[in-house]
C-alpha cells in the first residue's frame, strides 16, 4: 500500500477542494489517519474504493469519537538571543481546542489485501452543528453502524437512507457516549439501601416540608 | 342516523368515562396524524420490491421473547400471504452501554466484561480485545502462549460451530437430537476450559503479554483425546445430516447472498465465505502464530443457507489440523511475558485497532489512549451486529418460516449485538 502522504495527495488531484490531512498516531504508526472534510467525505470514499490501485472496499469498523473542549500543551523549541548568541530553547505552549465530534472509518481492501486506512471526519462542535456525511452510500457496512454513532453520540449522518436510534428506545433525548452525559440519578429498586443511595435519594425526592 | 335518539345525559357520562373504544358516531374527514411512535414503525414497501394487488400486508413483530430470535432478537416483518416483503430487525434489549464500562475501567479491568460479549467465544473476545491492547503498548507474547492462545482459539471455533450446526437445525424442526450430540462435544470442550481457566464460560484467561496462568498437570492428554475423537463425530454428524432431504429443502437456494453485497455490506467469517469471498483474517493478517499451521479456507459455490452450514462443517475439519499440530508442538517456556505490568497499566497516549477471525467473523477492538489508566474511547466491531446488516435483504421474497432458518445461518448472539 501507497503512504498516507502519498494517498492524500492523490485525493487533493482526485476530489477538487477538498481538504485532507494527515494525523499520525504515535502509538501505531501504521494506523495513522486520513482527515476530511465532511463536504468531500462522500467523493473522497468513492475515490478510495473504486480508485484501482486503492480499492478499499470493505469498510470494517464505523465508530463516534467525542473531544471535548481542552487545553493542550505542546512543546515547541523557540530560539532566542541571550547574551548576543542565539540559543534554542524548549518551551511549553498552551493552545485551546474546541470541541468537536468524530466519526472513524477503519478500511481494509479486501481484493488487494491491504488495509487499514483510517478515515476520519469530524463536525464544526459538539452542540449546534453535529452533521457529517453519511458514507452508507458508498459501504453499506456503514448503516448500523452509523446508525449507533447516532444513537450514542449523536452524530447527525446526512444522507443517511435510515437514521433512527438502534441501541436506545426511541424516547430517548439524551446521547450516553458523550463524554459529558450524566447518568440519571432516580433508580427503580434498591434491595439494600446504604449511606450513598439515601442520599441520593434524598437530592432526587426532596421532602417538602423538610429543613 | 337521523333515528338514532338523541343523546342523553347518560350517554354522556359514559362517553365520559370512555377509554377511548367507543367509536365516535361520525368519523372526522382526515384521518388523525398517527402517534409518534407508530410513525416510527410504520412500515414502507421496499422500493423495487413487487407489490400483489390483492390484500394489505400483514405486519408480525417476532420476537424478542421468540425461541427461534436466538434471545432477545425481535424483527418487524411485513407479510404477504406467508412472504416476506420488509424486515426490520429491532434490537437494543440487552443493551448496558459496554463501551461506556470500558471507559470506566482499567485496561485489565475490561478483560471480564469482553467475556460477556459473545458469551459463547469468551475466549476469542478475551483474544481480540487483548491483541488490541499488545498493539498499543507494543508488548511482546512468548511462544508458549501463544500456542496457548491458539488452542483455545480453535477450541471455541469449534464449540461455536457445533451449536450453531445444533441450533440451525433445530430450528427446521429437528427438534433435539442433533443439537444434543453437538451440546456432548460441547460438554467436553467446556470441561477442558474449566479445568484451564477454572470457569466454562466466562473464561476471562488471556492477559496483555500472554496467558494467565499455565496447563493444569494432564491437560494436554486430555484436549488430544477429544480432538482424536472429533473427524469421526464429525463423519457421524455429517452422515445424519449432509443429505437429509428436510434440510437440502429448507437451505438449497434459500437465502442467497451475493460475493460484491457481502464485502460491501462488510460481512465477515463463514457468512462471507460461504458466498466464495476468501478472506480469512488467520490467512489475512497472520496474527498469533497461524502462519505456522498449514490449514486451508473453505470456500462455498452458491452463498445459501446449505453453504453457510457446510462452511461450519468444514472450517471444524480445519479446526482439528490446527488442533493436532498445536498440541503435538506445544512448546515448554513461560506463559506470560515477565515485564508485562497488569496493574496499573498505563500506554503512552495513541490509539490502535486489532481484529481477530472470531468463529463469528471478524470481532475488532478499538482502543484510544490518553496515557491515563483508563482507554478514553473503547469500542468493539461485533462481527454479528454488523453480519445483521443484510439480514432483510437475504429475506426478501422467502416465507417468514425461511427467514427464521436464514437468520440462524447468520450465527448471532445477543450479548454481542447489543453491548
Amino acid at each position: 500500500m501507497e503512504t498516507l502522504e502519498q494517498i492524500a495527495a492523490r485525493i487533493a488531484a482526485a476530489v477538487p477542494g477538498v481538504a485532507a490531512s494527515v494525523e499520525t498516531n504515535p502509538a501505531v504508526r501504521a494506523q495513522s489517519s486520513l482527515v476530511v472534510g465532511r463536504d468531500h467525505a462522500l467523493a473522497v470514499a468513492r475515490f478510495l474504493r473504486d480508485e484501482p490501485g486503492l480499492q478499499f472496499d470493505y469498510c470494517s469498523n464505523v465508530t463516534g469519537v467525542d473531544w471535548l473542549d481542552a487545553t493542550l500543551k505542546e512543546k515547541v523549541r523557540v530560539k532566542r538571543v541571550v547574551d548576543g548568541a542565539e540559543q534554542e530553547f524548549e518551551e511549553t505552549v498552551e493552545r485551546r481546542r474546541p470541541g468537536y465530534l468524530e466519526a472513524a472509518y477503519h478500511l481494509y481492501s479486501m481484493a488487494l489485501r491491504h488495509g487499514p486506512l483510517i478515515l476520519r471526519q469530524r463536525t464544526a462542535n459538539r452542540v449546534e452543528d453535529t452533521r457529517l456525511a453519511s458514507l452508507t452510500p458508498i459501504w453499506r457496512s456503514a448503516e448500523f453502524q452509523e446508525r449507533e454513532a447516532f444513537d450514542l453520540f449523536g452524530i447527525v449522518f446526512t444522507g443517511h437512507p435510515d437514521l433512527r436510534r438502534i441501541l436506545m428506545w426511541d424516547g430517548f433525548a439524551d446521547f450516553p457516549m458523550r463524554k459529558d452525559y450524566v447518568e440519571p440519578d432516580d433508580y427503580e429498586y434498591e434491595p439494600t439501601p446504604h449511606d450513598a443511595v439515601l442520599e441520593k435519594a434524598r437530592r432526587h425526592y426532596p421532602v417538602e416540608g423538610a429543613a | 342516523m337521523s333515528d338514532a335518539p338523541p343523546a342523553t345525559a347518560d350517554a354522556e357520562s359514559i362517553a365520559a368515562l370512555s377509554t377511548g373504544d367507543l367509536v365516535p358516531d361520525e368519523f372526522p374527514d382526515t384521518p388523525p396524524p398517527p402517534a409518534p411512535a407508530a410513525r416510527l414503525f410504520e412500515v414502507r414497501p421496499k422500493p423495487g420490491v413487487a407489490e400483489s394487488d390483492e390484500g394489505e400486508l400483514l405486519e408480525v413483530s417476532i420476537g424478542p421473547h421468540h425461541p427461534s430470535t436466538h434471545g432477545v432478537f425481535r424483527m418487524d416483518v411485513a407479510l404477504d400471504g406467508e412472504r416476506v416483503r420488509q424486515l426490520k430487525p429491532v434490537f437494543g434489549y440487552l443493551h448496558r452501554n459496554h463501551e461506556k464500562l470500558g471507559e470506566s475501567c482499567s485496561y485489565l479491568g475490561s478483560i471480564p466484561y469482553t467475556d460477556r460479549l459473545d458469551y459463547f467465544c469468551s475466549l476469542t473476545n478475551n483474544w481480540a480485545y487483548v491483541l488490541s491492547v499488545e498493539k498499543l503498548a507494543g508488548l511482546a507474547v512468548p511462544e508458549r502462549a501463544e500456542y496457548l492462545r491458539v488452542i483455545a482459539a480453535e477450541l471455541t471455533r469449534v464449540l461455536n460451530h457445533l451449536c450453531l450446526v445444533g441450533f440451525l437445525v433445530h430450528d427446521m424442526g429437528a427438534m433435539g437430537t442433533p443439537l444434543m450430540y453437538a451440546f456432548r462435544e460441547r460438554e467436553k470442550i467446556l470441561d477442558l476450559f474449566e479445568s484451564l481457566t477454572g470457569a466454562r464460560m466466562m473464561c476471562n484467561y488471556f492477559r496483555f503479554g500472554g496467558c494467565r496462568c499455565d496447563l493444569p498437570p494432564g491437560w494436554v492428554e486430555v484436549a488430544q483425546r477429544f480432538v482424536d475423537g472429533l473427524p469421526a463425530f464429525l463423519d457421524e454428524f455429517e452422515r445424519l445430516l449432509n443429505e437429509n432431504e428436510i434440510l437440502l429443502a429448507r437451505t438449497q437456494g434459500i437465502g442467497v447472498l451475493s460475493p460484491e453485497l457481502a464485502v460491501n455490506a462488510g460481512v465477515t467469517g463463514p457468512m462471507l465465505r460461504a458466498s466464495g469471498v476468501n478472506y480469512d483474517l488467520r490467512k489475512v493478517d497472520r496474527y498469533g502464530l497461524y502462519d505456522r499451521f498449514p490449514f486451508r479456507v473453505p470456500l462455498g459455490d452458491h452463498g445459501d443457507t446449505y453453504d453457510r452450514y457446510m462452511i461450519r462443517i468444514l472450517e471444524m475439519r480445519e479446526s482439528h489440523k490446527i488442533l493436532t499440530q498445536a498440541l503435538r508442538d506445544l512448546p515448554a517456556g513461560p506463559v506470560i511475558d515477565p515485564k508485562a505490568k497488569l496493574r496499573g497499566f498505563r500506554p503512552k497516549a495513541g490509539e490502535a485497532y486489532g481484529r481477530i477471525e472470531a468463529p463469528k467473523g471478524e470481532l475488532g477492538f478499538y482502543l484510544i489512549s490518553d496515557g491515563s489508566p483508563n482507554p478514553y474511547r473503547y469500542r468493539v466491531r461485533p462481527p454479528s451486529f454488523v453480519n445483521l446488516t443484510i439480514l432483510e435483504d437475504m429475506c426478501l421474497g422467502h416465507t417468514l418460516a425461511d427467514a427464521v432458518v436464514i437468520l440462524g445461518s447468520v450465527d448471532i448472539v445477543m450479548g454481542e449485538v447489543d453491548r
